[in-house]
């Protein structure tokens, strides 16, 4: 057999091995290139002023004061940005009836968010241009703020948007079976909760941040961006800034995290950007920490009524729920604030057999930061509502949480196989995590341990989620509805003369290792020592054209696409060996840097040699062979919409029924992200993402009051999981390859954060039941706990 | 207009002289007067711990420190850890064993830990968590960076 599907008929030299990320050394040695690092000649920073209320008409802004303070250069409001920017409106057509109004970089008639920038002092520091924003009068009329989203839907209710008749920005019903019919009937039993989730926030450590520089001559605007997406990036900025798309050049080098946060776009950017532009002069803009609460993307915030029927022996005849959804006054553009409720109604339930469900998603404008995509998006609601809902009707039907999962979940020998929404499901493995999930956590041990605790009054409990996890989204995510985002990615693999592989991808780098997988896979399939690849991303001007990095595809689509150039490079360069050796190209092979003879081993020629004869003394070579020495390759997934990653996780808990604290004693993460290529690195974003689900579950929260105030926008404030409250987390795997692609790769990232919070309530209602208590609202605050104790009022 | 002074200070063994605004912490002044930007800011008010350095052998928030209270004093940073703390065994096992992803709160979860070994602690890994709770990652979770920190106190130990 010939072609990329032999790449795996041999062992592999680093692909499946825990290589350490080549990237990493710089880093540790204080040598990253992060943008607020970067200072470039005649470089002035923007400074924004925002508005201090949550809703208010801008009657007038006075800048006479300001403009001429030591080391101000200018100053531009809502108004004068406005002039020079294309208004962009946040929806998506595969979401049919989504409304959103155009919005401006900064705000021009009227404040919508506490936070909301409304004018921008260019200025010679960040310090002078902070002293400058106190001498700028804003005349603010306020305008009673809609801050609660239930609030939002009453008839009574401030209109945030005049042009509509409500607040409600979306809603979609989703019906299979006949659920309510199905729930009346005798044999079943019927649990009802209502289910809180609470807005958080990503905090990347490295806040926002960009650098604009524009040079009139080449009429080319350069973005150095901290961020996901490019090439996205760069559409939109051409799109509204009225460019043409090759003058904008969108550049990613290192990125402090994004997490989703940073994958959008935003008003202080496009701001800096146009004014780059205007002054023909580099701009920085730096988000500091009470800028990025306010103004970076918050996450979740959904008030859920659920509902499961089970019968007896534990079989699920059907769930559903009605979602409440609150995003802020505007959809972020362009990936939209409804994606998230749209992924629960997709999802819920999607691990197990079921016919019966209804369910109700409703997306409501309100005068808080506007919510859009943050790391497992939609995942952690989805399955926290099945998953604590399939534990509660266990308790109720006195049945184990293990035995009625493995009633009710898809066989793994049923697939391919579809959800009760018609998620196509192919490669998953419920069972076989679960399984393999009980063998690490000694789940009999725990439950021993649990009841000889409680009769010394400590309350330990025990909770599971299985999961699946959207991964490796094809074109019917975004790029059906009109957005300017790619679902394909590529990857270019060139030979230089010294014999070294440059390889650059479309996908991009936060941290998780995207390159050092690209690396690996690219020596691996070309057959060169890992140190001799190098790795480009980030950068429009050289990489070729795809999506970046967000839901989980930077493996399974990335590397797909580097394994492809690096196979078709491979294929080029044994032709030309096989003329310049006269053999055959079938009997020749790559391997550490050598052409080699397949059957004896024996090397023919360097990489180095070959190279050199093409580049420098073609002359040797036949007339009619003219090697290129580099390949690209694009891969999109095409036989389905996603390819599902699934996985089944468990907490073990203690809840101090005095303090109402809960500790995590310790978590167990199993997850099948297909084939794994460097375990190490997807074990850690496992344990990263668990932790940031831990985050959601127990501290973080985005507290506002009914102004619409954000009363806790500081890192002492928000609460963010530290080193000693976080447990040991023990991940193991299960590979299903995607028979989607060679590399059969899925995608990792997002799983941890998806499953963690449904694990972690379900153990919490674990330790309370003997208490006959329950808690069902995240965060799992001390104070919660103790009035579900009924401790406080 | 903002007052300046004259600061006089080591940094990574080398000697600067330099004016600064009285107002600019240790943080920007590294980071924006120097070109020392591997010390790393992320919360402008001490709770982060990414701004870490060593200010005469002791770890201090450079950003609740001003650049004047650095006059005639000795700074370490990341861009010296593996010179001028020995710290090439604990750099090595931080790239090893992934205890960065995004590399943000390197700077000071090294400046942390090398305090912790310094100190002569145990590798234990609940009082090394404790010790790093002034820390914030986002990223690893954690594990990895415990997994660093006892990794070298053990092979220090070993030797
Ligand atoms: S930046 Fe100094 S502690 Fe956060
Ligand atoms: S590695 Fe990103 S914050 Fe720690």
């Amino acid at each position: 057999m010939t072609g990329p599907a032999t790449v795996f008929d041999k062992p592999t030299d680093y692909i499946g091995k825990s290589i350490p990320r080549s990237d990493a050394s710089r880093l540790l040695r204080g040598q990253g290139r992060y943008v607020d690092d970067m200072q470039l000649p005649r470089m002035v920073h923007a400074v924004f002023l925002r508005s201090p209320y949550a809703h208010a008409k801008i009657n007038s802004i006075d800048i006479s004061q300001a403009i001429d303070l030591q080391g101000v250069v200018a100053i531009f409001t809502g108004k004068d940005i406005a002039q020079h920017v294309e208004p962009y409106v946040g929806v998506l057509s595969h979401l049919p009836g989504l409304r959103s109004p155009a919005q401006y970089p900064l705000a021009v008639d009227v404040a919508r968010w506490q936070g909301e920038p409304v004018a921008v002092v260019i200025c010679a520091s960040r310090a002078l241009g902070e002293d400058a924003l106190e001498y700028i009068k804003v005349d603010y009329e306020q305008i009673p703020a809609v801050t609660d989203t239930l609030d939002a839907m009453s008839s009574e209710a401030p209109l945030i948007h005049k042009e509509y008749d409500s607040n409600l920005a979306w809603k979609r019903e989703v019906e299979f079976g006949n659920l309510e019919e199905a729930l009346a009937q005798d044999d079943v039993v019927v649990v009802e909760k209502q289910i809180k989730f609470g807005r958080h926030t990503g905090v990347t450590l490295e806040t926002r941040a960009t650098v604009c520089d524009y040079i009139p001559g080449d009429e080319q605007l350069i973005m150095y961006y901290a961020g996901q997406a490019p090439h996205m990036l760069q559409f939109i900025l051409a799109k509204h800034l009225d460019m043409l798309e090759e003058n904008v050049r969108v550049v990613a080098h290192d990125v402090g995290g994004s997490f989703g946060i940073k994958v959008h776009t935003y008003g202080d950017e496009i701001a800096t950007a146009i004014i780059a532009k205007l002054l023909k002069r580099p701009v920085k803009f730096t988000a500091d920490r009470l800028e990025s609460f306010v103004t970076d993307i918050h996450a979740r915030d959904h008030v859920v009524d659920a509902k499961i029927g089970v019968k007896k022996d534990g079989t699920i005849v059907g769930m559903g729920f009605n979602d409440f959804t609150g995003i802020g006054p505007f959809s972020m553009y362009p990936r939209t604030s409804a994606i998230e409720c749209n992924q629960i109604l997709n999802l819920t339930g999607a691990p197990y057999q079921f016919e019966h469900y209804h369910a109700v998603g409703n997306v409501v404008f309100q005068n808080k930061t506007l919510m859009c995509q943050y790391r497992a998006v939609g995942h952690p609601i989805a399955m926290a509502i099945s998953d604590c809902m399939i534990e509660e009707a266990a308790r109720v039907i006195g049945m184990d949480p293990v035995k009625i999962r493995k009633k009710n979940l898809i066989p793994d020998d049923a697939y391919p196989t579809k959800s009760v929404t018609g998620m196509r499901f192919d490669d998953l493995s419920h069972h076989a995590c679960l399984d393999k999930l009980l063998e690490i956590m000694d789940y009999e041990g725990l439950l021993v341990d649990q009841q000889k605790e409680r009769g010394n009054g400590i309350y330990r409990g025990i909770g599971f989620v299985s999961l699946v996890e959207v991964t490796n989204p094809s074109p019917m995510f975004y790029g059906v509805g009109g957005a300017p985002i790619a679902s394909q990615d590529g990857a270019t693999v060139r030979l230089d003369a010294a014999g070294a592989l440059h390889v650059s991808s479309s996908v991009t780098e936060q941290g998780q290792g995207t390159n050092a997988i690209l690396q690996q896979i690219a020596a691996d399939v070309f057959g060169v020592a890992i140190e001799r690849v190098k790795v480009t991303t980030g950068d429009t001007a050289t990489v070729p054209y795809g999506g970046g990095t967000w839901a989980s595809r930077g493996a399974g689509i990335g590397g797909e696409a580097m394994l492809l150039a690096s196979h078709a490079l491979k294929e080029q360069v044994l032709e030309t060996a096989a003329v310049i050796l006269q053999a055959k190209p079938e009997n020749l092979d790559i391997s550490s840097g050598e052409v080699i003879s397949k059957e004896s081993g024996e090397q023919k020629i360097s990489l180095g040699d070959l190279a050199k004869i093409v580049y420098y003394r073609g002359n040797e070579l036949p007339n009619d062979l003219r090697p290129e020495l580099i390949a690209t390759r694009h891969y999109r997934v095409t036989d389905f919409p996603f390819v599902f990653t699934n996985g089944a996780m468990a907490a073990h808990v203690e809840v101090d029924t005095n303090t109402g604290f809960i500790k995590i004693l310790h978590f167990w993460a199993v997850e099948d992200c297909g084939r794994v290529i460097n375990p190490q690195l997807v074990d850690d974003q496992i344990r990263g993402g668990v932790v940031q689900g831990i985050g959601g579950a127990l501290y973080e929260e985005c507290i506002y009051d009914t102004d619409g105030q954000m009363q806790n926008a500081s890192m002492a404030d928000y609460l963010v999981p530290m080193a000693s409250e976080m447990p040991e987390i023990t991940v193991a795997h299960v590979e299903t390859y995607t028979k989607t692609s060679v590399l059969g790769a899925k995608g990792a990232g997002e799983a941890g954060t998806g499953g963690a919070p449904a694990a972690i309530m379900n153990a919490v209602n674990n330790a309370l039941e003997p208490l006959n208590c329950g808690l069902w609202q995240m965060p799992m605050t001390p104070e919660r706990v103790l009035k579900a104790l009924g401790k406080i009022k | 207009m903002t007052k300046t002074a004259q600061i006089n200070l080591v940094v990574n063994g080398e000697k600067y002289f330099e004016n600064v605004p009285v107002r600019m912490n240790l943080a920007d002044f590294l980071r924006n007067k120097l070109g020392l930007t591997g010390t790393h800011v992320g919360c402008e008010h001490g709770v982060c711990g990414a701004c870490t350095i060593f200010l005469d052998g002791v770890t201090a928030r450079s950003c609740l420190t001003l650049a004047v209270q650095a006059d005639e004093t000795e700074v370490t940073t990341i861009e010296g850890y593996e010179t001028d703390k020995n710290a090439s065994d604990l750099i090595k096992n931080f790239h090893k064993r992934n205890a960065l992803q995004c590399g943000y709160c390197t700077p000071g979860m090294l400046a942390s830990s090398i305090e912790y070994i310094e100190q002569g602690n145990p590798p234990d890994r609940k009082k090394v968590k404790e010790h790093i709770s002034g820390n914030y990652c986002r990223c690893t979770g954690y594990q990895a960076i415990v997994d660093a920190i006892c990794t070298t106190i053990e092979e220090r130990q070993s030797r």
